[in-house]
């Protein structure tokens, strides 16, 4: 039998998931980040190539951040609306990983599966400067990933992409199963 | 890039999942990417490395502490004020040795396996936290004091702490020279 169940527990499966213990200095984020987009760059031949590597990273993360949150931030209920989610992913979500909430939340005027996350200054960019060979790089693509798995954990599978638009906007587009179940839930 | 004094203390925190969490990412990327263990210790040392180079002077600048006497001194720095600093945790340091270059500093919570429950059974050999070893050594070059940093336990292996040793490369009577 696999060692792992013999051994006994770990005792991080012991732990109560509680509030977070603490923050860490963003300088060491900053760092670490630098070394993964570095890393990321040696192994594509293009920009968007790079985007994805990003997004895929992102996804790595965002998977796991959202059942701690969502235990502590909304314990026993799931949000079920597309505008809660997205009210969640702007407030509770981005200020439990950035540190302060997004500043502003959009929808496109002409398509209702199209919704805005609007940052002057992500997180992530913080010390990033983009050389204007790339100037379509954004690292953002990192937080776009991430959003894009936390919408697919929740039951909103969506398209999310970074944008230079207002600073950085992250443009989420919901697959239409999302808008018409949401329909059909405003229609009871 | 001119901005007012008052801003230096500004909110320069991020949550330490974000920071955990990124850092898995880095390494199941890699996972995936290498095949043998060894380069995956190796790639993370590297990286290591490159971070602790320029970690150094954030901590220098941040930190504002008069120059380490002697190689314990740095050692205590680097387990009490520096880990502290960037992982909200600090280390307990012995020294392992008679000439007074070798140290080890044990970690009692790390945060980076806040995620971590064991390692799977083909990768037993990973050092999970190596980049920890690099950003050490890379600080230490940064300062003249040439160091090799190795993972001497580790919890995730099934050892019963994790411990970190750091072997100062120049004998410590050549640092009392230089000085005079």
């Amino acid at each position: 039998m696999d060692s792992r169940f013999t051994r006994g527990k770990s005792p991080v499966l012991e732990r109560a998931l509680g509030r977070p213990r603490s923050e860490l200095s963003l300088a060491a984020f900053a760092l670490l980040f630098s070394e993964l987009v570095q890393y990321c760059q040696r192994r594509v031949a293009s920009v968007a190539e790079l985007q994805t590597r990003l997004a895929q990273l992102g996804h790595h993360v965002g998977l796991r951040a959202l059942d701690a949150l969502v235990a502590r931030e909304r314990p026993g209920r799931r949000e079920t609306k597309v505008l809660g989610v997205l009210l969640f992913v702007k407030g509770p979500l981005w200020r439990a990983l950035f540190g302060r909430e997004a500043d502003k939340l959009e929808q496109a005027n002409d398509d209702d599966r199209t919704f805005y996350v609007i940052e002057r200054e992500p997180v992530v960019n913080t010390f990033v400067s983009v050389p204007r060979e790339n100037s379509s790089l954004n690292c953002a693509a990192f937080a776009a990933g991430l959003l894009e798995a936390v919408l697919g954990a929740a039951g909103f599978p969506a398209r999310v992409s970074a944008h230079w638009h207002k600073g950085t906007t992250l443009m989420i587009k919901f697959d239409e199963a999302v808008i018409a179940r949401d329909k059909s839930l405003e229609g009871r | 890039m001119s901005r007012s004094p008052g801003r230096k203390q500004e909110n320069h925190k991020i949550s330490r999942e974000l920071f955990v969490l990124t850092y898995g990412a880095l390494v199941a990327q890699l996972c995936k990417d290498y095949e043998k263990d060894e380069d995956v210790n190796a790639c993370l040392d590297k990286m290591g490395y490159s971070i602790g180079i320029r970690l150094i002077d954030d901590f220098l600048a941040r930190s504002a502490v008069k120059k380490c006497r002697s190689y314990s001194e740095t050692a205590d720095m680097i387990a009490q004020v520096a880990f502290k600093m960037y992982l909200g945790v600090t280390l307990s340091v012995s020294c392992s040795s008679a000439t007074g270059n070798e140290f080890s500093l044990i970690l009692d919570k790390n945060p980076l396996v806040d995620f971590v429950e064991e390692l799977p059974a083909e990768r037993a050999s990973l050092c999970y936290c190596n980049l920890l070893c690099g950003v050490i050594r890379g600080a230490l070059e940064m300062v003249n004091l040439p160091a090799e940093v190795t993972f001497l336990q580790d919890r995730l292996k099934g050892d019963a702490v994790t411990e970190i040793g750091i072997t100062f490369l120049r004998k410590p009577e050549d640092r009392k020279h230089r000085r005079n």
